[in-house]
């Protein structure tokens, strides 16, 4: 039932809990997602519990919400980044990614085929993830509401009994692994906005990483995971310094960059270290185990470029220090606001 | 990564450093410690990144010089451009790192959550494009920074004036990179032994600026370019003169750097803009000739003219030390406010602002000071 021509546009009609909504959801989202769940159309989804006891004690339950612009960039869309963003976090628990929910708020006038893009994606990101996504809600917005379409997604995991991972268990001597070369989202972020005039093919990392993260947990013992997104590589290894009470040093010749990230970086007096990541994570990792560790990570598609960066330190607590190439130490603090570019 | 890891290499920098020690060695007791003003707050964000203040011996000592320039933009601008976007409607367009810049009404950034329209842009030319797509609203530039970018400038106006894009207009706030360190050298409580020149500056200058610094105050100067091992070569390059008795200007950075600098955009500089006879620098006061005006030609594109803006002078928060850091007068840490009340999330001086601030990079990189 094709309702909806091909240049259409999204109208306050669309969230207005009537027929031309509930037509998009039927046609777009529930045939997109296409899972049973779903496909119910009522207003929550039902979830068993006795095949979630079964996979572990305990529920990981994360929520985000994406206001990227633009909607769609090199290496990936907003629905890719909201169905990444929540799986995810998630994931950084050890847990095992399950069901979504997902809310858009659109501003009226977006393309309608742009949002069928948006959603074809996080279908295919969700499938790629073996999530679900279950439930969720549309509201669209009058003109200047909102800036063409902001996605919410929660989302749910099983923790399996044998995993406790945490900042608070990280411990002196334990090392500190990346799953990848950092900083290239918030650099093709920056090239796709084209406000610098640079050229270039640098494209998001925007992946899910609880493929990653299983391979991770079966090569051994990890003690805390985070995935690097905004404030990048600098505001987590400050979050687990902090929490941990415990102090880390990276090596900056050991941190894994692509070329251009490097170069735009240069240009703009950007920190790539604060730069952010969707789909890498770090990984504190007892010493024994981060050969093993980084080994499974390197054999996995999503850790190829994995590099242990650093080390725990029982030096000043809750402090994150860079060894430069030279010998000396600079602080890396918690990022402050966003980066703003130099002027010159 | 051409031009930048051969700038980087551990060999290269152990070499350098040695160079330092041994020149050193022939400067007389009483000189030391030499005190080296980097002038370019690029170079003082170097320094503080790479640690190089940790490789190099006592002996040396940097005074973190006036050419940041959103750490010299005095509290007043800062006002006058929320002026224009608050009181006159404009779309203001200023350089990203100026937005955190505190002045008496706040900074840009806080204006711009009270609702002004202001926009970072990274180029003058990006801020005609949107008077461009907004013919019905009145767009000003922010026009910020030394010679480095008062050619953009200078060029955005040409195009404007040759488009006849009439909404657009620029608040002229360019300085010269001569005058304060002239003022500085005045300055009997000031001492400096040498100069570390700045690179970007001086690729549209060239290095006559500099030459009344050998000329007239017997001091050497030598241009440096932005890696570690650039910085640590030309400081040997002023260690060796110091040593030698001698003052020279020289030029570390001749990848860059030609010794009549960029002729085309001296050119369009000196179409667009005259002196103005007297500016106002955070910290070090007002100082003749220190800053740029548009010339008669171009003066219908001044927004202080066309929307009746005064230009505003407002003294410099309670207990600040910016002004005496600038100087060289006071370590950042020295300040009294420093870390305690003005941090990089709530500066009160400028230096705490920029990236390239003394105060920021001593508080970023050094916090256990």
């Amino acid at each position: 039932m094709t309702v909806l021509a091909k240049d259409a546009i999204i109208t306050l009609a669309h969230g207005s809990g009537g027929q031309a909504m509930q037509q998009l959801i039927e046609t777009h989202f529930v045939a997109a997602f296409d899972n049973s769940e779903l496909a119910l159309m009522e207003d929550q989804a039902q979830l068993p519990l006795a095949e979630l006891t079964l996979a572990g004690d305990r529920l990981s339950f994360a929520t985000d919400s994406f206001v990227v612009d633009p909607l769609e960039f090199p290496g990936g869309d907003i629905g890719k980044l909201a169905v990444c963003g929540t799986v995810n976090d998630v994931a950084m628990a050890g847990a095992i990614p399950k069901y979504l929910s997902c809310s858009f708020i659109i501003e009226e006038g977006l393309a309608l085929a742009t949002l069928e893009r948006i959603v074809q994606s996080m279908a295919v990101t969700a499938r790629q993830a073996g999530v679900r996504i279950v439930t969720g809600d549309t509201k669209v917005v009058h003109k200047g509401a909102c800036d063409k379409l902001f996605i919410n997604t929660s989302g749910i995991g099983i923790v399996p009994v044998d995993r406790q991972l945490g900042a608070r268990f990280i411990q002196s001597g334990d090392k500190v692994i990346v799953s990848g070369t950092v900083g290239d989202h918030g650099a093709a972020i920056l090239q796709a906005r084209g406000e610098l005039a640079l050229s270039g093919t640098l494209e998001s990392d925007c992946q899910p990483l609880n493929g990653l993260v299983e391979a991770m947990l079966a090569a051994g013992s990890v003690r805390a995971l985070r995935d690097a997104t905004r404030g990048g590589v600098a505001a987590v290894a400050n979050e687990m310094a902090s929490s941990a009470g415990v102090g880390i040093t990276l090596a900056e010749s050991a941190i894994p960059l692509h070329p251009q990230v490097r170069g735009v970086s240069e240009i703009l007096g950007l920190d790539p270290l604060l730069m952010a990541n969707e789909g890498k994570l770090i990984a504190v990792v007892p010493a024994q185990h981060s050969e093993a560790v980084l080994a499974a990570m390197r054999a996995h598609p999503s850790g190829a470029e994995a590099a242990i960066i650093g080390e725990v330190t029982n030096g000043s607590a809750g402090q994150v220090k860079v060894s430069g190439p030279f010998g000396g130490e600079r602080l890396l603090p918690m990022p402050v606001g966003e980066q703003l570019p130099r002027i010159c | 990564m051409k031009f930048v890891d051969e700038f980087r290499d551990p060999a290269a920098v152990k070499a350098a450093l040695a160079q330092i020690e041994s020149a050193l060695t022939q400067v007389p007791a009483s000189r030391k410690p030499l005190q080296i003003m980097e002038v370019c707050g690029g170079h003082t964000h170097a320094i503080f990144k790479f640690a190089l203040g940790q490789l190099l011996p006592d002996d040396i000592e940097f005074v973190h010089g006036p050419g940041c320039p959103v750490c010299v933009l005095p509290r007043g601008r800062i006002d006058d451009a929320i002026t224009l976007a608050e009181e006159h409607g404009v779309i203001l367009c200023s350089y990203g790192d100026a937005l955190r810049v505190p002045g008496d009404k706040g900074s840009l950034q806080d204006a711009k959550s009270r609702g002004a329209d202001i926009r970072v842009v990274y180029s003058p030319l990006d801020a005609l494009a949107l008077a461009r797509e907004y013919p019905n609203k009145q767009v000003a530039f922010f026009a910020l920074g030394f010679e480095t970018t008062a050619p953009a400038t200078a060029l955005t106006l040409k195009q404007a004036a040759l488009d006849g894009v009439e909404n657009f207009s620029v608040l002229c706030h360019h300085i010269t990179i001569g005058p304060p360190l002239r003022a500085i050298l005045d300055d009997p409580g000031i001492r400096i032994d040498g100069f570390i020149g700045p690179g970007h500056v001086s690729m549209i200058t060239g290095e006559q600026v500099y030459d009344f610094i050998a000329e007239d105050y017997a001091k050497p100067l030598v241009i440096a370019g932005f890696e570690p091992l650039d910085l640590l070569q030309a400081l040997a390059m002023v260690v060796k003169q110091i040593a030698a008795a001698e003052a020279r200007v020289e030029n570390q950075y001749r990848r860059a750097v030609t010794s009549v600098g960029n002729r085309i955009a001296q050119q369009a500089m000196g179409e667009v803009f005259m002196p103005a006879p007297e500016s106002d620098w955070r910290g070090l006061g007002a100082i003749p000739e220190s800053g740029l005006m548009l010339s008669e030609a171009f003066r219908p594109y001044d927004a202080e003219a066309r929307f009746g803006i005064g230009r505003t002078s407002v003294a410099e928060p309670e207990g600040c030390g910016c002004a005496r850091v600038l100087r060289g007068q006071l370590k950042p840490h020295q300040c009294p406010l420093f870390g305690t009340i003005c941090k990089p999330q709530m500066p009160v001086g400028a230096l705490m602002v920029s990236s390239e601030g003394a105060c920021a990079a001593y508080y970023q990189y050094r916090a256990g000071v």
